[in-house]
């Protein structure tokens, strides 16, 4: 064999200069523009309450976005997770009925997000479904049986300490919500970029095939992340239940439209293989930032939603019209 | 087959019905076609040779509308024309028959064979009964016997190359392209191309003709020409060439190729396999290996060897029989079973299931011994660089850096990659599914020798190929199967290229 | 092989349908009285006409969720319009229903076509995109039934040879697009675009553009739909139709579209589409609270996708697909 064996750098260019991170940047100056521009059009902007407040926003949808993004850079979808809410909230809204207690109430959501999305991921993994399909069937039916239960009708009547989750502060403006969306944030972190199953989940999204053929467990992968998707979606399901002190079965709809728009607003690619935690915290932070300002500025929240649609259009179709007009001027 | 020649079959007589001049190619950054021109002449068959890489299949796709030329000429009957899309190219009277049947599994055969040029009836709609009354005549012209209503899914692949063969006679062609037509067909079969293109001779038509057999080039063809790495060698008369000439001009270097010599030290017997059956894909395989040896397995396209290897490997999962490696009975259920008993298997397709070619070096190498490389399931980089560098650095990989992704890097890099990954897991049986295929002379010879240094370290080396050059040159010993069975077990003096080819194709002893 | 699956797939949707309508006339005989069948299929006319056209969608591995905001804001367009000029011919309103319905479809297929954007993505952008702007050009407000032109509101009522032109409409359609797909070459387009892209390249035929023209359809389509849906319930506010593009996507996974593109039939999409309908008018026959609707729906499809995928994997040596599940 030849012998004069050159070394080769472990790195090519210093990472910092990568995509990914120069699209996090654009974001941050993004949310910083729309920080700036709002403290500008609101004297109550500025004030750490209604800060505190604005975070509410984007909390729970946050918490499901995560999973999400771990499940889109695999190449699935889970289209049920609003659906997920309304019966783990439904489910809870009945057991308060029957007199459970707080940590009752807490373990039935958990546990009905982690039985919605085992439910998924049987029908995806096991049966080999599309995903697209199998959660528009299930967004349907977690709803449906909201509906059949609940009629026109409402759950009231949760216990007093119930309402922390999604009411109470662990320390000056610092709500529950907020300090669950932090560790969170960190966990998903650590998860997706620092341990051998954040890189199986990108090998996955990458080349499914390959992924398999170098023995890495695909459908095992995959049926986690629809757990963890089922399970935050309980988690929030716990969080609005207890912020609302109601549950209808209209709860959170349309919600998963928000979710998959945060996570692909973070730099997540819809076709899997690529994306972000810093890229879904930081599009948090915007979606957040601008429904509060907006919200100020008295705008509508249907308005604002085509904002929102605009905003998942055009992250997309920016980038891809800037390279073509680069591409035809050189 | 030289009775069916015309009395006008002599180039001089006529100008070339299609030519390409001077023509460049580039794929953002790199050239892939150089300079290179090509004529074909009415009624006679032009092979077009080269080795992969040559840039042949990019000129099938300028020739069909699908690429565009960056710069040349395309010369129809003497007049320029531009083929800006299939479209174009199909009605200027210039079809091909692809490598890969591009046919649609969900449309009915006389559909397949006439969409986008289907016959109208008034109203301008598609005028079915005669459709598929002009489908069947095609069908019957080239003496396939498909019912023109049949579904294109439910058919064999030999039939649905039939049905390619008719939608390009479906047009009316002046020019015809054959890119290896004959990969996926059996003998017969071939036979009865062979009849079709005299046919098609005869009425005049210009034949561009590509293949790896150089048996059919020499049956078939009256012309060829040359490419090697994107640029023109050279053309002539078929007559005028034997075959290491034409090798020659292909390679650009004498055909001899070496490989590399070894004193096979055998040792213990490490993976015995016995009766492996499966539905549909093979049926009673049984087979040893052992520490030291490179076992072969040859047999046609479709014989079943990769499929008994996945079953081994734990993609497939036979209905019966029994595989061990070092007398410990295996229960493999996916590959990661196998990887864990020190099976691993680097497949064919390098693009779809070997690389990552999205993926940064460093990961892909990394991936099977994440476990080895993390602690408690966390990553450790440096751990992983270090995995990397070790063995890339013992097959010579060529690459900017660790980071860089797999799909920058050439087909024979990528390859390293490969077998880099499977290397890391310290296996006992490495099994090597077509491992030269489409790599560049260079890095072929870097593979075979690199296959007989692991050989010689004690590893057991299984390796599919349907090179037979290949074959003799590096096994030790050599199965051949046929229709997922295993006909004969060749070694020594037995094993010469006349036995592997004719236990393949079922030829008996006379 | 292929044509007695699908045939046998459109048979048992068919013998469903029937045993449906044999379980309720069972106790209600009335159910299945013609006029009875009539007003269930007048009813179901809007979700068969939509669900047409998000087949051709499907069709080419793409699919359309702005269905049902595209016809809310095409119908409250209309709507408007009329308040304006309440003279204007029926003929107008309907080619402007289905010209905007168009121009609607047509934004989605050029970000599908020309920025490559991924179909859900775009429509769920533009979903909530045309939603807002109902709001912005209504200001939220309703119009209702008193607010319409005599003319306007009737056209879809109105009984020709005892049957509801938005019936006969449903049916002119239905046949319309049966001819077009297995007539004209762009219809066998659709399905060669889904069935393999790679291979249509090669034929001559524009992936992209041929995706185009399925929004394109599947627009016009909602844009007429619009119309019809409001002047049917004389009246238009936001949310009208809310959460009907699942409905459209449940008609067509249960009458047979496979979502990987290529494969589906007009008779499994108005089977599938009637299969809902006769749900829907049953329930409250029956006396099932309307309630449970959703959640049949949402178990219709889960049962009907797990039977396509069961017939279409029975066939063919699919190695991979097998691969994937061994784990």
């Amino acid at each position: 064999m030849n012998n004069t064996v050159q070394t080769m750098p472990d790195h090519l260019r210093s990472p910092f200069s990568s995509k990914v991170k120069s699209w996090e940047t654009l974001l941050l100056l993004v949310a910083i523009g729309i920080f700036i521009l709002n403290s500008f059009s609101s004297p109550y902007f500025l004030d750490a309450w209604n800060l505190s407040d604005a975070t509410f926003n984007f909390t729970e949808k946050a918490m499901i976005a995560f999973a999400m993004a771990l499940l889109i850079i695999s190449g699935e979808i889970d289209l049920s997770v609003a659906s997920i809410i309304a019966l783990a909230s439904t489910a809870m809204g009945a057991a308060a009925q029957f007199g459970a207690g707080t940590a009752e109430l807490v373990f039935v959501g958990l546990t009905v997000g982690i039985c919605c999305g085992a439910f998924n991921a049987l029908l995806v993994t096991v049966m080999g479904l599309p995903s697209i399909v199998v959660t528009i069937g299930t967004m349907s039916l977690f709803r449906g049986i909201s509906y059949i239960v609940l009629g026109d009708g409402s759950y009231r009547g949760y216990p007093e300490d119930f309402a922390f989750f999604g009411q109470g502060y662990v320390g000056w403006v610092i709500s529950f919500e907020l300090a669950l969306f932090g560790g969170l944030a960190v966990f998903y972190w650590v998860l997706l970029h620092k341990t051998n199953f954040g890189r199986a989940v990108y090998t996955i999204g990458n080349n499914p095939v390959a992924a398999l053929f170098s023995g890495i467990r695909v459908q095992r992968v995959k049926f986690i992340l629809f757990l963890l998707t089922g399970l935050m979606s309980g988690v929030a399901a716990v969080c609005l239940t207890s912020r609302l002190g109601s549950t209808r079965p209209s709860i959170g709809v349309g919600m998963e439209l928000e979710v998959v728009t945060m996570v692909v607003l973070g730099g997540v690619s819809i076709l899997g293989g690529s994306g972000s935690i810093v890229g879904v915290v930081l599009a948090a932070l915007v979606m957040g930032l601008m429904t509060f300002g907006l919200g100020l500025l008295n705008v509508p929240g249907i308005v604002m939603s085509i904002f929102l649609g605009l905003l998942l259009i055009g992250v997309i179709a920016l980038p891809r019209l800037w390279s073509r007009y680069v591409s035809r001027t050189e | 087959m030289s009775q069916l020649k015309t009395a006008h079959s002599s180039s001089e007589d006529f100008p070339p019905v299609l030519a390409l001049q001077n023509i460049c190619k580039n794929f953002t950054g790199v050239r892939a076609l150089n300079n290179v021109s090509l004529n074909l002449y009415p009624g006679q068959v032009t092979a077009l040779v080269g080795e992969n890489g040559a840039g042949k299949s990019t000129v099938v796709k300028i020739l069909t509308g699908i690429h565009q030329p960056s710069s040349g000429e395309i010369l129809l009957a003497g007049e320029q024309v531009q083929f800006a899309t299939a479209h174009h190219a199909a009605s200027a009277g210039v079809t091909a028959i692809h490598q890969e049947t591009v046919l649609f599994d969900d449309l009915n055969v006389a559909e397949n064979i006439y969409i986008g040029h289907a016959p109208r009836s008034r109203f301008g709609l598609i005028d079915t009964q005669a459709m598929r009354q002009q489908a069947k005549a095609l069908l019957d012209d080239i003496g396939a016997d498909i019912s023109p209503t049949a579904m294109l899914r439910d058919l064999g692949i030999a039939n649905k190359h039939m049905v390619a063969i008719a939608r390009a006679l479906s047009i009316d062609a002046r020019v015809v392209i054959m890119d290896e037509p004959t990969a996926a067909l059996s003998h017969k079969e071939i036979n009865e191309l062979y009849v079709l293109v005299e046919k098609l001779k005869s009425q005049g038509k210009a034949i561009l003709f590509i293949s790896h057999k150089f048996d059919e080039i020499f049956s078939i063809a009256d012309r060829f020409t040359v490419f090697r790495d994107g640029g023109f060698i050279g053309e002539g008369k078929i007559k005028g060439v034997n075959e290491s000439e034409l090798v020659k001009m292909m390679v650009g270097r004498p055909v001899d190729q070496i490989f590399p010599t070894r004193q096979p030290d055998l040792g213990n017997e490490i993976l015995q396999v016995s009766k492996y059956c499966h539905p549909t894909e093979f049926d009673d395989i049984s087979f040893t290996l052992r520490r030291g040896e490179i076992l072969g397995f040859y047999g046609l396209v479709g014989a079943g060897r990769s499929e008994v290897m996945q079953s081994l490997f734990g993609i497939k999962r036979p209905c019966s029989g029994t595989a061990s490696v070092d007398g410990k009975r295996l229960e493999i259920r996916s590959p990661a079973d196998a990887i864990a008993h020190g099976i691993v298997y680097v497949p064919e397709d390098r693009g779809k299931q070997g690389a990552i070619t999205t993926l940064p070096i460093f990961q892909n190498v990394s991936l099977p011994s994440l476990q080895q490389t993390s602690r408690r399931g966390f990553i450790r980089l440096a751990q992983e660089f270090a995995l990397t560098r070790k063995y890339t650095e013992r097959l010579d990989l060529r690459a900017a850096a660790l980071d860089q992704n797999v799909a920058e890097l050439s087909g024979g890099n990528q390859q390293k990659v490969v077998i880099a990954k499977w290397l890391a897991t310290q296996p006992k049986v490495i099994v090597l599914d077509e491992p030269t295929k489409g790599i560049d002379v260079g890095s072929k010879a870097a593979v075979h020798e690199f296959m007989a240094e692991l050989a010689s370290q004690g590893l057991a080396v299984i390796m599919v190929s349907s090179e037979i050059p290949e074959m003799l040159g590096m096994s030790d010993r050599v199965i051949v199967m046929r229709e997922g069975r295993m006909v004969t077990e060749l070694r020594g003096d037995s094993l010469t290229p006349e036995t592997l080819v004719r236990h393949a194709a079922g030829i008996g002893e006379e | 092989m292929l044509k007695t699956i699908l045939a046998a797939r459109e048979t048992l949707l068919l013998v469903a349908v029937l045993l449906l309508l044999l379980l309720v006339s069972s106790r209600f005989p009335a159910f299945i009285e013609i006029d009875n069948l009539v007003k269930v299929l007048t009813d179901t006319s809007p979700l068969i006409i939509l669900a047409l056209g998000q087949m051709l969608v499907i069709v080419t591995r793409c699919i359309d969720l702005s269905v049902a905001a595209n016809l809310a804001l095409t119908g409250m367009v209309v709507a408007m319009l009329n308040t304006a000029a309440p003279e204007l011919p029926i003929v107008f309103t309907l080619l402007i229903a289905v010209s905007l319905g168009a121009v609607l479809g047509a934004i989605n297929g050029l970000l599908v076509w020309r920025l490559a954007i991924p179909s859900i993505v775009v429509t769920l952008g533009t979903m909530t995109i045309f939603r807002g702007t109902i709001f912005l050009i209504s200001d939220g407000q309703w119009i209702n039934a008193h607010e319409m032109s005599e003319h306007f509101s009737q056209f879809p009522r109105g009984s020709v040879a005892g049957m509801p032109v938005l019936a006969w409409i449903a049916v002119l359609v239905t046949i319309t697009a049966w001819i077009f797909i297995a007539r004209t070459p762009t219809g066998r387009a659709f399905f060669a675009v889904g069935s393999n892209p790679h291979a249509s390249v090669y034929t001559g035929i524009d992936v992209g553009r041929t995706q185009c023209i399925a929004f394109i359809i599947s627009g016009a389509l909602a844009g007429l739909t619009g119309y019809l849906w409001v002047a049917r319930y004389a009246v238009a506010y936001v949310d009208i139709a809310s959460g009907f593009e699942l409905e459209v996507v449940a008609a067509c996974v249960i009458g047979g579209i496979a979502i990987a593109g290529g494969q589906g039939s007009v008779v499994g999409v108005l089977l599938g589409a009637i299969f809902l309908g006769v749900v829907k008018n049953a329930l409250p026959v029956v006396n099932i609270s309307p309630f449970w609707q959703l959640a049949i729906s949402g178990a219709a499809i889960l049962i009907a996708v797990a039977f396509n995928s069961r017939s279409s994997q029975s066939r063919g040596r699919l190695i991979l697909k097998e691969a994937e599940q061994s784990t």
